[in-house]
């Protein structure tokens, strides 16, 4: 995996696979701290300790048709190695809980990626999962900065009207998109201003 | 606050799809499946989707639902897209990087022609 947000994307795919209703994912880059921190947090099926730890091993896997499994390992492998740190919360029947930590201005932290591919994505392929994205900023200076995306709204409006029809593509990707790129605008020119107020 | 688009805004175009949905209903159900297990997404999955999503978008391609799948034991394989048409039998693609699945779009999806050097056969 090349990107955080790949991760997400495979992480989030086994929250749906665990049968859930609602699916968070949450990533927050906080400048302030030094830290990015990425989670998706689901209220599926759970699993019990031992389970939840042999997930974690490459060699352990549910599926039937080869017996390893990446996953997992390897979002906590590149969280460790820059800094991280990872977490998984499990509790059978109540959800999951997936946390992987980086230290953000770490050389070996792997870039957080098409954030707005990743959400569109998961969005179209589980239309049935009730969906909320948060992607959150603090900037050096402590100031915070965020885009929150919750689909209940949009799907009461839409009704069967199905996400993939073109008109409603290009709006639901545009919202997205739009939401995003207006966050990184914004953390973009306060960084610069700093640089700017540095050299003068 | 960030210039999300308004729901009025999203009223119109779902009404705006669904006239036009009921002009150029497709036969039968259409349904494009990108398998998206570990092994998938690692081989460029998520490009591969919004490949097909771009096309939809692109050309109106209306009545196709879009969906994934997880891993299916053939992951030297991956990407790998299915295609349904209506009750015709399921085609499994092979390496489908943006351009096939773009072809695949074009060829099979909108005209019924199977995209043949792509396809797997098990």
């Amino acid at each position: 995996m090349r990107e955080i947000a790949l991760h997400l994307l495979d992480i989030a795919e086994n929250s749906a696979a665990a049968q859930s209703r609602n699916i968070i994912i949450d990533v927050h880059e906080d400048l302030y701290n030094d830290v990015l921190c990425a989670c998706v947090i689901d209220d599926g099926c759970g699993m019990d300790s031992t389970m939840a730890q042999n997930v974690q091993d490459p060699f352990y896997t549910t599926r039937t048709t080869r017996n390893v499994g990446l996953g997992i390992p390897l979002f906590k492998l590149a969280a460790e190695m820059a800094e991280g740190r990872f977490s998984l919360v499990s509790e059978p029947g109540i959800g999951t809980r997936v946390e992987a930590a980086f230290r953000h201005s770490h050389i070996d932290r792997m870039p957080l990626g098409d954030l707005s591919s990743t959400f569109l994505t998961v969005l179209i392929s589980h239309p049935k999962i009730h969906w909320q994205f948060f992607y959150r900023v603090t900037d050096a200076n402590g100031g915070s900065h965020e885009f929150r995306f919750d689909d209940a709204e949009l799907k009461t409006e839409l009704g069967d009207m199905s996400l993939t029809e073109p008109e409603i593509l290009t709006f639901v990707r545009g919202m997205i998109e739009e939401g995003i790129e207006e966050l990184a605008l914004t953390v973009n020119s306060l960084d610069y201003k700093g640089e700017n107020d540095a050299r003068n | 606050m960030p210039a999300i688009k308004s729901l009025d805004e999203l009223r119109r175009v779902r009404e705006e799809a669904l006239q036009k949905k009921q002009m150029k209903a497709t036969p039968g159900n259409v349904q494009v499946i990108v398998a998206m297990g570990t092994c998938g997404i690692a081989a460029g999955a998520r490009d591969t989707m919004k490949s097909v999503l771009n096309f939809i978008e692109t050309e109106k391609v209306s009545g196709v639902t879009v969906t994934q799948t997880g891993c299916i034991g053939l992951c030297e394989q991956e990407p790998i897209v299915e295609v349904m048409l209506g009750d015709q039998p399921k085609v499994i693609y092979g390496k489908v990087d943006a351009h096939v699945a773009q072809k695949i779009m074009k060829q099979h999806v909108q005209n019924g022609q199977p995209v043949r050097e792509n396809i797997i056969h098990i």
